[in-house]
């Protein structure tokens, strides 16, 4: 049993690996700052959710507490640029 | 028996949080325009990201884990909405395209109406 749920852990970890791989092509692609934002933004919550899995999978709580972690810094980040721009559009 | 039923349900609960967040991820890379792609992005993610969490908390039960569950939802849920309306908002008006496909932009007056502010109004927000 707990076998079948390891593996299912590894192909969740695998999908979520080919989700940021899509994220990380609209970084590279984006035509803009606000659309590469919004990459980054969504690569961390990837990251949130890689986390939670990897915990799962391994068996380690303390990857739920690097979670709670990289929740909040992401906002911090995502804040700044977007205060950034902001200013950046007002001159 | 008990605990495999548990097993089965936050595999499931994971297995579709992840699905949202590859919904996410291609909706980002294929939407045409900055706030369609946020709008694939901010809903579908947060959502995925607090399903996957939520089945870590259930996997290893007890107090701890659970607390630690609801908090990382309780951020995600408070900080994404405020993120992704700075984005927006910062992106329009620094001037970025929307798609040709646009019908109706109701935000553009009031823009308009901020970068000339009349005689006597203080703007206070600079």
């Amino acid at each position: 049993m707990t076998a079948f749920v390891d593996s299912a852990g590894l192909w969740l970890l695998g999908l979520l690996g080919l989700a940021l791989i899509l994220a990380f092509v609209r970084l590279l692609r984006g035509p803009n700052l606000p659309d590469r934002v919004v990459a980054l933004d969504l690569m961390t919550t990837i990251g949130v959710a890689v986390c939670g899995v990897y915990a799962v999978t391994m068996d380690k709580l303390v990857y739920l507490d690097v979670a709670i972690v990289m929740a909040l810094i992401t906002f911090v980040g995502t804040v700044a640029l977007a205060r950034y721009l902001e200013e950046k559009s007002k001159r | 028996m008990n605990g495999m039923v548990l097993e089965i349900f936050c595999l499931v609960l994971a297995a579709i949080g992840v699905f949202l967040q590859i919904v996410a991820a291609v909706g980002v890379v294929r939407m045409p325009d900055l706030l369609t792609r946020m709008h694939a992005s901010s809903k579908a993610a947060t959502l995925g990201a607090a399903l996957i969490i939520l089945a870590a908390g259930l996997h290893f039960g007890g107090t701890g884990p659970v607390v630690r569950a609801v908090l990382i939802i309780l951020f995600l849920f408070i900080t994404a909405p405020v993120a992704a309306h700075m984005i927006g908002r910062a992106g329009y008006r620094s001037g970025v395209k929307m798609a040709d496909e646009t019908v109706i932009d109701e935000y553009r007056p009031c823009v308009e109406d901020d970068a000339d502010p009349g005689p006597g109004t203080d703007d206070h927000r600079r």
